[in-house]
């Protein structure tokens, strides 16, 4: 039985005690962003926790595997093999285009782009938070993710690494309300910025004038700037675009190419290697482009005036990046 | 001494387990509260042992497990608990299906202080979805009172 004496602090000072400390620690970590190198440890710390909760699933398609008919394995080797020619026919093709592409950027004395290194990983869990859109993808700190990088998968850009952990890490997908994604329309290469709408199979493009030339259908791949994703990924097929003429912008839905409800094998990109990007910033011939841009996005203000707001969002993941 | 504390933290574990194994996107919405339907067992039953720390340790786990800003869980749930734990003599003697529907509004409130906290630091907005779990977190209360109770008759639990 409990005395009086044992008791320690009233259940009062104790709430007391308990709020404060969470708005603390809210305050910490949203604003001051103050747990940015302690929660690989946290995340860790916990991952027993999500190991074990992922336990179930892994055993369930494990023995569904094991249990998969011959028939169902012969249909899904055949399709797989035909898909396979297909995609090596298709190789063939890129093999001859990525050379010539190679030699005309030399011709032109532009930097070649270089292969950069990838690793697929797989999806642990899906987030249990409604209000955002993350996943727990099963590579970490040990496997080099950093924070940042760019996920795709077989369809195009899924989202980027939010937090690391040493065996796990947290993908944000493109469909959060928090992030935003520069894109260029494949057509006509007008540059975006599509947001995340909540929903994971909706973004917004947000602030495209009546006079911007985009239709339903158009693709959006990642434009490269900000310099998080890499350049050229499918990001988003135009859904829906709304000219009320009442409103100052028009109102433009996309669905995301990868279908982020379906996700199961994701791909890790890495940035080409260090060295390469800090030659870059040294570099005065490839930094000349990099003063120019300004300039041209002051061009661009007079057609798209909200451009100073989607610069300062791709400053905002510029500095982030670093 | 050991061996209640080792029951205890087990089941908040067990409930952490359940609060984010991955289910089917249909069955998902319904998710009970899991975490604070045990913490409101706990801090009912032994109310000088489980209370408003408990909660407060939990909730940041909770924030660890969930990815949310540290903080938001915690402080739902030591808001949560700490009305419990103040009127625990009181909820004793409702019956269970009473008890039930101070859960459902406790699991509320503690949705609506996660979601204001939420909707303040970032731009969400509300769905009636998201207080499906109190439904859920009022159905399974009764068996998880049933079920703890016989734990902790069987360890002796004081």
């Amino acid at each position: 039985m409990d005395t009086i004496f044992t008791r320690g602090p009233s259940l009062n000072n104790r709430l007391a005690l308990a709020l404060v400390l969470s708005v603390l620690l809210i305050f910490v970590d949203h604003k001051l962003e103050g747990f940015k190198s302690t929660r690989v440890y946290l995340n860790s710390f916990m991952s027993p926790i999500q190991y074990l909760a992922n336990l179930p699933g892994v055993i369930l398609s494990e023995s569904a595997q094991r249990l998969a008919s011959k028939e169902r394995l012969l249909e899904e080797n055949q399709t797989m093999s035909n898909q396979l020619l297909l995609m090596s026919q298709k190789l063939q093709q890129f093999d001859v285009l990525a050379k010539e592409n190679e030699q005309l950027r030399l011709l032109l004395d532009a930097p070649v782009r270089k292969e950069s290194r990838k690793m697929v990983a797989e999806l642990m869990a899906v987030d249990k938070n409604p209000y955002s859109q993350q996943v727990l993808i099963n590579k970490g700190a040990i496997d080099g993710v950093y924070l940042s990088q760019p996920v795709i998968d077989d369809s195009g850009i899924v989202g980027q690494i939010m937090e690391v952990g040493s065996t796990n890490s947290r993908v944000l997908l493109l469909a959060d309300v928090t992030h935003a994604i520069p894109v260029r329309s494949l057509r006509n290469d007008i540059r975006f910025i599509a947001t995340g709408s909540g929903s994971l199979n909706e973004l917004y493009v947000e602030h495209v004038p009546h006079s911007v030339d985009i239709q339903e259908g158009d693709v959006l791949i990642s434009s490269g700037l900000g310099s998080v994703f890499p350049e050229g990924y499918p990001v988003a097929r135009v859904k829906q675009v709304v000219r009320d003429e009442s409103r100052p912008f028009s109102r433009v839905i996309v669905t995301p190419t990868a279908s982020l409800d379906r996700l199961r094998h994701l791909l890790l990109l890495w940035h080409e290697s260090d060295e390469s990007q800090d030659s870059k910033t040294q570099d005065p011939k490839t930094l000349a482009p990099k003063t120019l841009n300004p300039k041209t996005l002051d061009d661009a203000t007079e057609e798209q005036a909200p451009e100073d707001k989607d610069s300062k969002d791709i400053d905002q993941e510029e500095s982030e990046n670093a | 001494m050991r061996k209640r504390n080792l029951i205890i933290w087990g089941s908040i574990i067990i409930a952490l387990v359940l609060q984010i194994v991955p289910l089917p996107i249909q069955a998902d919405v319904y998710r009970p509260d899991w975490v604070l339907v045990v913490l409101a067992y706990w801090s009912m039953a032994l109310p000088s042992r489980v209370n408003v720390g408990v909660a407060f340790i939990t909730g940041v786990a909770m924030d660890i497990l969930v990815g949310t800003t540290l903080g938001i869980h915690s402080l739902g749930l030591s808001v949560s608990i700490y009305i419990l734990a103040a009127n625990y003599q009181r909820l004793r003697n409702y019956s269970v299906w009473q008890q039930a529907i101070i859960i459902g509004l406790l699991s509320s409130l503690y949705h609506l202080v996660t979601f204001w906290v939420q909707h303040i630091l970032t731009d969400i907005y509300f769905q009636i979805d998201y207080l499906w779990p109190v439904i859920a977190s009022m159905v399974i209360w009764p068996w998880v009172f049933w079920l703890l109770r016989r734990t902790r008759r069987q360890f002796s639990i004081m």
